[in-house]
C-alpha cells in the first residue's frame, strides 16, 4: 500500500482529498487506479502528471517501481525553458 | 520596378548583380548572392548581426542599399578566412567558446576585425564600447571579450 | 533493455576537458544555416496581417482585392486552419493563436497571411486585404485583469481550484496551492516579520534569431519544414495535428538557432507556412520581423506579488507565505503554479504556503523563458529574505545559510530532497574573494539564490561506428549552446576513443525516434545518458565481433579504454583489438557496427545557484552600472566546463537586462509600444563588467556521471541579487522589476518625502 500526496491543483480531482491510499506496484498501475476511482484525474494524465518518489521527480517513466514505504507526490507536469 | 545594375567588390571578387532601388545590402548579399553569414536580427540595424566592411568602415548592412554598394569594397564573414586558415579572431573565438548559439558571431567577428584593424592593442573598455553595436543574448560577452584581447595579443606578435 | 542509470563514481578522460565544438568552424565562417539561410526552388515569400487591437471581434474578413494582385499566390485566414484539435484545449489554444478565429486577444494576433512571388508583393497584399473588427475593452495589467470590472477575455473561464465552483467567468483562470505546516501558527512563534508587495514587468526571450521557417507540402500529403525551434519533433507533434497531416510524413529539419531561451518551444508560425503552402501548392518560406518576435511570440509573464516571512531573533524562518500573480497572455497556462513551487524551495520551512492565480490579459501568449516563472518569485522573496536578515542583525548569507534547504528537507512543493547544492554554493559565496571586494560610494553589494527543477524526457540517439573506426552519433536534442561538443566528449569517454574521432549531429524527424524538445536544462542530462546507453550497446557488440575475430567466448571478452581485451589465463597470448581494428572487420563479422539507444531520461538533479553584485547608482539620474558579478552554481558533473560557465555567464546576463532595464510597455490603446531592440534594450557589451564563475560539482544520483541540467538556474539568482544591491547602494528597498533610472529615482524621491 502506497500513500499519495497529492499537490497543488491535483487534488481538486480527487474531491478535495490530498492523501490517498492505493495499492500499487508501479506509476502505471498507480494511474490507472486513480484513474479508475477518480475519473477526473483521466484526462490530467493525459495532459502529464509528475511523480516524485522519496524526492525524484520521474515525468514519464510510468515503468518505475513504487518501493514499499516509499514517499510519493504527484504534481503538475512543468514547462521548462 | 526597374532594376539597378550593380557592380562591386566582394571580398576581393568582382561581382555584378541588378537589385531594386529600395533593397538593402543585405538582401542582396542573402536573396541574391547567396552570402548567408551575414543575419537579420533586426533590419533596424540595432543588434549588429548583418555587420560587414564597406570601405573600411563598419557598416550594418540593413541599413545600405544595395545601389549603394557600386564600385565600393565590401568584406564579409564569408571572406574572413584564407582558405583553411582561420583567422585569429576566428580561431581564439573558438578557443574561448566566444559563442553558443552563434547567429550573432558573424557580426562580433566583423566589428571585432573592423575594431582591432583602428585598434591593435584596445583596453578591455575600449572592446566593450567598439562591440557595443553588436547584441549577443547568450553569452552574457564574457568570452567575446577575451576571444577578442587574447586575438589582440596574437596578432601584435605575428 | 538494462541501462542503469545510477552514479557510480569514475575517473574522467575527456569529460571534464575543453575541446572546440564540432560545429564551430562553421559558425565562425557564416556556413552554418540558420531558420532564414535555407531556400527551395519555386519558394514564395509568406507574410502575416496582425490585429492593431489589443481586444477585437473579428466581424468580417474579405481577402478578394489581395487574391486578385498579380504574383499572390494563396491568402488564408483561420477558416483555411480548421479545429481539428478534438477538444484538445492545449492544442486549440496554440492553433487560435497562430490565427485567431473568432477574436482578436492582443495586439499583433495572426488574423490573416498570404504567399506571394516576393516579399514586395506580399506586403502589398497585406495592405488590400479588409478586416472589419469590433473593438472591444482590453486589459494588460495583471492587477487589474483579476478585478470584478475588468473586461472579460473569454467567458467560457471559469476559475479552476477553488473550493466551490464559481458561477462567473473570470480572467482568473487557474488558482493553486502548495505548501505545509501551518503558517498561521508559524507567524504567531516569529519575532519579526517582513511582508512586502512585488511587481515585474513582461521580458522577452531577446534571442537574435527572430522565427523563421520554409514549409513545403506535397500533394501527396508528406511535407517538409525545416525550423528554427528547440523541438522539432514536437512540432512536427503539433504542426501535423494542427494540418491534419500523419507524423511521420511531415519531416521537420531543425536548422542551427539562434537563441531560444525557452521561446522556440512552441509553433507560432510554422503552421500558418504549412497552410500557405498547401494552398499555394509550393514550397513557402516565412521569417518574422523583429516587431513580429516581440508582438507576436511567446514573452514571460508580468508578476505582482505578495510575500510575508518571520523569524525568531536567533535567525531561524519560522513560517513563509507568498500570493503570486502571474499573466498568461490571453490563454491559460500554469505560470503561476510554477513560481507557487519555486518561490520558497531554497530553504527548509517547516511553515510554508504559496498561492498562485494564473491570469489571462491582451497580451501574447506567455512561453517559457529559461526557469520559466522562478526568476520573479525568487525578486520576491530572496528581496524580503535579505530584509529580514537585516531587521535581525544577522548577515544575508548568514541568515540564508542557517535556513538552507539540504538532503532530507521537505521542499516547499512537496517531495523531500536528495543530496543539493544550495548550501555548497551558500558557503562557497561566504569564502569568496568577491564578497570582500572594497565598495567605493553609491556602490551597494547583493547576493539572492535560486533554485530550478531540470527535466529529463524522451530521449533517442543513434551511435555508428564507421569501418575506420570513426564514430557518428545522432541525437534528437536540438544543440543551443554546445551539446554536439559535450555529447561527442560522452561518446568519446564511454568508448575510450578521443573526441577527434566522434562527429556528432542533430537528426531530423525521419531519422531517429521521437525526442522531447531542448528545454528545462534537459539537453545534455539526457542526450548524455542515452549516448552512455548506446555507447554501452555498442561496445556490447564490438565486445562479440572481438570474439568471433578470437574465436573465445564473448564472456571472456571486456571492453578498456577503447580496446577489447581478452580475460583469462587461457587467452593471455592475444593482444587487445581497438576499436578501429574490429571495425575495419565489421564487414566479415556481421556488418555494420552501432548502438541505438530509446529510454526516458528520467531522475534530472534539482539545482541551486548562488549570485553575488555590486551595483553602482547614479544619485542623480538613477542610472546603475554593474561593478563586478559572480555565479555560484552546482552544475552536478560539468561535461564542458566552458560551454556550462557560458551558461552560468548568459543566464546571469539576461537576469542583468530584467532586472535593471527590460520591459513591455504597453499604451493606454493595449499596443505595445517598444517592439524593436532600440526601445526594449537588452545589455550591450559595455553594460557588463567580466561575469565570475564558480561551478560546484555535487554528482546528481540518477545520471552515471552525475550531471544535472544547467542551463536554466543562472537566471534565477540575478533579479534579486540586483535589486537587494541597489537597495543597498541607496537605502530603499526596490520592489519593482526592472529598476529603470524612472523607478529608481521615483523610489528615492518617494523616501524623501517619507
Amino acid at each position: 500500500m502506497a500513500q499519495v500526496t497529492l499537490w497543488g491543483s491535483l487534488s481538486a480531482a480527487a474531491g478535495g482529498r490530498d492523501k490517498l491510499d492505493i495499492e500499487a506496484k508501479d506509476i502505471r498501475e498507480l494511474f490507472r487506479k486513480l484513474a479508475e476511482q477518480y475519473p477526473a484525474f483521466e484526462p490530467l494524465i493525459d495532459r502529464g502528471i509528475a511523480v516524485a518518489i522519496d524526492g525524484t521527480i520521474y515525468r514519464d517513466t510510468w515503468s518505475k517501481e513504487l518501493p514499499p514505504g516509499a514517499e510519493i507526490f504527484l504534481l503538475p507536469r512543468l514547462a521548462g525553458g | 520596378m526597374a532594376g539597378v545594375a550593380v557592380s562591386t567588390t566582394i571580398n576581393g571578387d568582382l561581382v555584378e548583380y541588378l537589385c531594386q532601388p529600395d533593397e538593402t545590402l543585405l538582401e542582396v548579399l542573402r536573396d541574391r548572392l547567396g552570402l548567408t553569414g551575414a543575419k537579420e536580427g533586426c533590419g533596424t540595424g540595432d543588434c549588429g548581426a548583418c555587420s560587414v566592411i564597406v570601405d573600411n568602415r563598419l557598416v550594418c548592412s540593413c541599413l545600405v542599399l544595395g545601389a549603394e554598394a557600386e564600385g565600393r569594397q565590401i568584406e564579409t564573414i564569408e571572406g574572413m578566412a584564407h582558405g583553411d586558415q582561420l583567422h585569429p579572431l576566428q580561431q581564439k573565438f573558438l578557443e574561448h567558446a566566444a559563442l553558443q548559439c552563434g547567429v550573432c558571431t558573424p557580426g562580433f567577428l566583423i566589428a571585432a576585425k573592423d575594431l582591432l584593424a583602428k585598434n591593435p592593442s584596445p583596453t578591455e573598455e575600449e572592446i566593450r564600447f567598439g562591440l557595443a553595436g553588436n547584441l549577443c543574448r547568450c553569452t552574457g560577452y564574457d568570452k567575446i571579450v577575451r576571444a577578442v584581447q587574447d586575438a589582440a595579443n596574437v596578432m601584435k606578435g605575428a | 533493455m538494462n541501462f542503469d542509470p545510477r552514479f557510480s563514481g569514475r575517473n574522467f578522460t575527456s569529460v571534464g576537458t575543453r575541446p572546440i565544438r564540432p560545429d564551430g568552424v562553421d559558425k565562425v565562417t557564416g556556413r552554418a544555416r540558420y531558420g532564414a539561410d535555407f531556400n527551395m526552388a519555386g519558394q514564395l515569400v509568406g507574410r502575416i496581417l496582425r490585429s492593431p487591437h489589443a481586444h477585437a471581434v473579428i466581424r468580417k474578413i474579405d481577402t478578394s482585392k489581395a487574391e486578385k494582385l498579380a504574383g499572390v499566390k494563396a491568402v488564408i485566414t483561420a477558416a483555411d486552419l480548421p479545429d481539428l484539435t478534438d477538444g484538445d484545449t492545449a492544442m486549440y489554444d496554440i492553433l487560435d493563436n497562430s490565427m485567431a478565429r473568432k477574436k482578436a486577444l492582443y495586439d499583433g494576433h495572426a488574423v490573416a497571411a498570404v504567399a506571394a512571388i516576393d516579399a514586395r508583393t506580399a506586403r502589398q497584399a497585406l495592405k488590400l486585404i479588409e478586416v472589419e473588427y469590433e473593438v472591444l475593452p482590453h486589459v494588460t495589467d495583471v492587477d487589474e485583469a483579476m478585478k470584478h470590472s475588468a473586461p472579460l477575455i473569454n467567458d467560457a473561464i471559469f476559475t479552476e481550484g477553488l473550493e466551490e465552483k464559481p458561477v462567473k467567468p473570470s480572467n482568473v483562470c487557474k488558482r493553486t496551492q502548495y505548501g505545509h505546516g501551518d503558517v498561521h501558527q508559524g507567524f504567531a512563534e516569529a519575532d519579526m516579520i517582513v511582508e512586502r508587495s512585488f511587481k515585474t514587468e513582461q521580458t522577452h526571450q531577446g534571442y537574435i534569431e527572430p522565427h523563421a521557417c520554409v514549409a513545403s507540402v506535397n500533394a501527396d500529403g508528406t511535407a517538409d519544414l525545416w525550423v528554427c525551434t528547440q523541438g522539432h519533433f514536437v512540432y512536427r507533434q503539433h504542426c501535423a495535428q494542427l494540418l491534419g497531416l500523419e507524423v511521420s510524413k511531415l519531416r521537420v529539419t531543425s536548422s542551427e538557432i539562434g537563441g531560444g531561451f525557452g521561446g522556440k518551444t512552441h509553433v507560432w508560425a510554422e503552421p500558418v507556412a504549412l497552410a500557405l503552402s498547401r494552398k499555394a501548392g509550393r514550397p513557402v518560406k516565412l521569417v518574422m520581423t523583429r516587431e513580429e518576435v516581440f508582438r507576436a511570440s511567446g514573452p514571460t509573464s508580468a508578476t505582482s506579488i505578495d510575500v510575508k516571512i518571520g523569524a525568531k531573533k536567533d535567525g531561524t524562518i519560522t513560517a513563509a507565505e507568498a500570493t503570486l500573480r502571474y499573466t498568461c497572455g490571453p490563454y491559460a497556462g500554469m505560470w503561476a503554479e510554477i513560481g507557487a513551487m519555486t518561490a520558497f524551495a531554497c530553504y527548509r520551512l517547516e511553515n510554508v504556503k504559496t498561492v498562485g492565480y494564473e491570469v489571462l490579459v491582451n497580451r501574447p501568449k506567455t512561453a517559457a523563458y529559461r526557469a520559466p516563472s522562478a526568476p520573479m518569485a525568487a525578486f520576491a522573496v530572496e528581496s524580503a529574505v535579505d530584509e529580514l536578515a537585516k531587521e535581525i542583525g544577522m548577515d544575508p548569507v548568514e541568515f540564508r545559510i542557517k535556513n538552507a534547504a539540504q538532503e532530507g528537507t521537505r521542499a516547499s512543493y512537496g517531495p523531500v530532497y536528495g543530496p543539493i547544492g544550495i548550501g555548497p554554493t551558500l558557503e562557497a559565496v561566504k569564502n569568496h574573494p568577491h564578497m570582500k571586494a572594497p565598495l567605493k560610494a553609491n556602490q551597494g553589494r547583493g547576493m539572492a539564490c535560486g533554485f530550478w527543477f531540470n527535466f529529463g524526457g524522451q530521449t533517442c540517439t543513434d551511435l555508428n561506428i564507421g569501418m575506420d573506426g570513426s564514430v557518428s552519433l545522432a541525437v534528437g536534442t536540438v544543440d543551443v549552446g554546445g551539446s554536439r561538443a559535450s555529447l561527442s566528449l560522452v561518446a568519446a569517454e564511454e568508448l575510450g576513443i578521443a573526441y577527434e574521432h566522434v562527429k556528432a549531429v542533430v537528426a531530423d524527424t525521419s531519422s531517429l525516434g521521437y525526442n522531447d524538445m531542448t528545454d528545462g536544462s534537459r539537453g545534455t542530462f539526457s542526450s548524455s545518458m542515452a549516448t552512455i546507453s548506446a555507447a554501452r550497446n555498442a561496445i556490447k557488440v564490438l565486445r562479440e565481433r572481438a570474439a568471433q575475430m578470437w574465436d573465445i567466448p564473448v564472456d571472456d571478452v571486456a571492453w578498456e579504454k577503447g580496446h577489447a581485451v581478452a580475460k583469462g589465463a587461457t587467452h593471455g597470448n592475444l593482444a587487445p583489438l581497438s576499436l578501429k581494428e574490429i571495425a575495419a572487420q565489421s564487414g566479415k563479422t556481421g556488418g555494420p557496427i552501432a548502438g541505438h539507444s530509446e529510454l526516458v531520461a528520467d531522475g534530472a538533479g534539482v539545482s541551486f545557484a548562488t549570485h553575488i553584485c555590486d551595483i553602482e547608482v547614479d544619485p542623480e539620474t538613477g542610472a546603475t552600472r554593474v561593478i563586478r558579478y559572480t555565479v555560484v552554481q552546482d552544475a552536478g558533473k560539468a561535461v564542458h566546463p566552458t560551454y556550462v560557465e557560458g551558461q552560468y555567464q548568459g543566464g546571469a546576463a539576461q537576469g542583468i537586462g530584467w532586472a535593471l532595464n527590460e520591459e513591455y510597455i504597453y499604451g493606454k490603446d493595449g499596443r505595445l509600444q517598444n517592439p524593436g531592440f532600440l526601445d526594449y534594450r537588452i545589455p550591450v557589451c559595455s553594460d557588463l563588467p567580466m561575469i565570475d564563475t564558480q561551478i560546484l560539482e555535487i554528482p546528481n544520483p540518477n545520471h552515471p556521471y552525475g550531471v544535472r541540467g544547467v542551463g536554466e538556474t543562472s537566471i534565477v539568482p540575478p533579479l534579486a541579487a540586483i535589486a537587494n544591491a541597489v537597495s543597498n547602494a541607496v537605502g530603499v528597498r526596490m520592489t519593482h522589476i526592472p529598476m529603470s533610472p524612472p523607478r529608481i529615482l521615483a523610489a528615492l524621491e518617494a523616501e524623501r518625502e517619507g
